[in-house]
């Protein structure tokens, strides 16, 4: 996702020379071909990312359209009163881009996890929250946020990451979910999953492991967390027994969290909604991504297997 | 008219007299609204009075014009002073200052976002004045326009981590249009900033991190209209001024007490200060 994230960014850079790249002092390598077109459009900000998120927003104010890249908990926490005063307040329009978000970087440790990002961005009025679930959602995300005029911030795993989709998306659009599937989400089913972020490769696979149980299953990719696509989520409540939202993010505040905020200011029956996510403590063992989510349930058979329990239950409740 | 206000030498007795009027006015604005701050605003009055009126390439009929001087009060506190600062400079009506801090009006207790004309950022949260400033300074050399930017300080905001991330940036970029300004009149909200962190040596530590620090007495108008307007000042790098001032200058019973800090003055204060100000 960031070699995308750096392609798309370089090719975004040529086109428009409002475009400046500011790094927290990572991406060794990874913004040359930027540094090389526009030498003067690029800032390594050193290990200061409030300043860093200061000097995107005077940028931003002074008609610049600058990215301020580092990874997720020192581009969002250790900044955060910078994105909602100088940023946000101002609706000065600041692009925010997280590397290794939810458990990517999980062998690194609790201090480099990032479960809470979603919770704290989508909470700041103006910001638009995107997580984009594999490179080609990344690179549209990026050319869709930058052809708008408002702050927004975009999290991303970080290299290696499935690839989803077959190619560049065309109509990709912010607040707009994709549905994943052949069959269009109108047709309904039993089960809807709600995937956002870089779990989506894994909940692709859960939906047809449950296809093999008999029980059909549908995706969507939410690659946009705020602005909600409601009339998406309307439909799916409405055709669906069961919808589930997935998400490497904990399930306090985040995509879930809005789902289920939304659900019940609508007077939608909120009964419906499975919210998976990771639970609300942190994860300091050792070991990489993979081993992280099985131990916290986010592999594509846990979920299935979760999602398909549920529905057991209801049935037998009923 | 940068380069007019620069070969020109500032009018000090012209300075002094609206610095008086502001004075007057924020006494007035305090004692109206109870609001906490008046010997932080009254502290920084020459400060702004030197840029308003003399080292500033600005026109309040037009204050978004991209080639314009930015001025950032990022000691967000003192928003008594600016508003009754831009006010007097033309930005908006002097009569809306009587709506300060009053329900369902523009001027807040610190300076808004987007609201005000001649307001460059929204101030209030320590330590954000500056980096704000240094990403303006860099929009304008990325632009290849020459305006300066501005940053007024508190000495208790140089408290704040971001400030000094800020002045490394700063020197590393060498933005040499950029000119901090720290109003250091000794006093934080709730003791004396050399005692609450090790404040002193300031002019030091500013030159340590790689500006052109200079001591300045912060209530000599004419003095700091020259140092501010000497910007850039051919050393190459960030200027830093470290304007030494007084809380509550200009009212002898408000001077170095800071109970005036948060305490807004009765009427009959509002009277003696002005008599001590000689508007009446």
């Amino acid at each position: 996702m960031r070699n995308a994230f750096a392609d798309e960014l370089t090719k975004l850079g040529q086109e428009d020379p409002r475009v400046v790249m500011l790094s927290g002092d990572i991406g060794n390598k990874l913004f040359d071909k930027f540094k090389a077109a526009q030498p003067e459009r690029f800032f390594n900000c050193g290990v200061a990312e409030q300043n860093m998120m200061g000097v995107a927003a005077g940028m931003a104010m002074s008609g610049l359209r600058p990215v301020a890249y580092t990874i997720t908990p020192f581009v969002t926490t250790r900044c955060l009163e910078q994105i909602r005063t100088d940023a946000a307040y101002h609706e000065a329009p600041v692009t925010v881009v997280a590397v290794g978000a939810g458990l990517a970087y999980a062998g690194l440790g609790p201090t480099h996890h990032a479960c809470e990002d979603l919770s704290f961005l989508r909470s700041i009025p103006n910001m638009v929250v995107l997580a984009p679930g594999d490179e080609w959602e990344v690179r549209a995300g990026l050319r869709a946020i930058l052809q708008q005029d408002r702050p927004a911030y975009m999290r991303m795993g970080k290299k290696g990451e499935p690839v989803v989709h077959a190619g560049a998306i065309a109509d990709f659009e912010i607040g707009k979910a994709i549905p994943m599937t052949e069959r269009p989400i109108g047709d309904g089913g039993e089960v809807c999953l709600l995937s956002t972020g870089n779990l989506l490769p894994e909940v692709l696979e859960a939906g047809r492991l449950l296809g093999e149980r008999g029980i059909s299953a549908q995706t969507l990719s939410f690659h946009t967390v705020k602005p909600l696509d409601e009339a998406c989520l309307a439909m799916a409540f409405q055709r669906f027994q069961r919808v589930v939202s997935v998400e490497e993010h904990s399930v306090v505040g985040g995509f879930g969290s809005a789902v289920a905020e939304w659900a019940v200011d609508a007077g939608i029956d909120a009964r419906k909604l499975l919210r998976i996510g990771t639970p609300d403590r942190f994860f300091k063992l050792s070991g990489e991504q993979s081993f992280a989510r099985e131990r916290l349930g986010l592999t594509a058979p846990q979920i299935a297997e979760r999602v398909a329990g549920t529905l057991k239950q209801r049935t037998t409740a009923a | 008219m940068t380069a007019l206000a620069m070969r020109q030498s500032p009018d000090t007795e012209a300075l002094r007299a609206q610095a008086a009027r502001i004075r007057g006015r924020v006494v007035e604005m305090c004692h109206a609204s109870k609001s906490a701050h008046l010997g932080s605003s009254l502290s920084c009055v020459d400060i702004l009075t030197a840029a308003y009126w003399h080292v500033l390439d600005i026109d309040p009929n037009n204050p978004a014009d991209p080639k314009r001087d930015r001025f950032i009060l990022s000691k967000g506190h003192a928003a008594m002073a600016i508003y009754a600062t831009l006010a007097m400079r033309g930005y908006f009506p002097e009569e809306e200052l009587a709506t300060y801090n009053q329900d369902d009006g523009r001027l807040a207790e610190h300076p808004p976002a987007n609201m005000l004309p001649g307001i460059e950022a929204a101030t209030g949260s320590l330590g954000h004045g500056l980096p704000l400033g240094l990403g303006m300074a860099l929009a304008g050399r990325i632009k290849g326009e020459d305006y300066r930017v501005y940053a007024l300080l508190s000495d208790g905001e140089n408290n704040e981590g971001s400030v000094w991330e800020a002045a490394m940036f700063a020197a590393g970029q060498k933005l040499e249009n950029v000119c901090v300004v720290v109003d250091y009149n000794k006093w934080q909200a709730t003791g004396r900033s050399n005692e609450t962190l090790a404040l002193a040596p300031l002019r030091d530590k500013w030159a340590a991190f790689g500006w052109d620090a200079q001591e300045v007495d912060g209530h000599d108008v004419g003095r700091l209209a020259e140092r501010m307007a000497n910007l850039p000042n051919g050393s190459g790098k960030p200027v830093a001024l470290i304007a030494h001032t007084i809380k509550g200058r200009g009212v002898s019973f408000m001077e170095d007490d800071n109970n005036w800090h948060y305490r807004a003055p009765t009427a009959e204060e509002v009277v003696k200060a002005h008599a001590e100000l000689g508007l009446v």
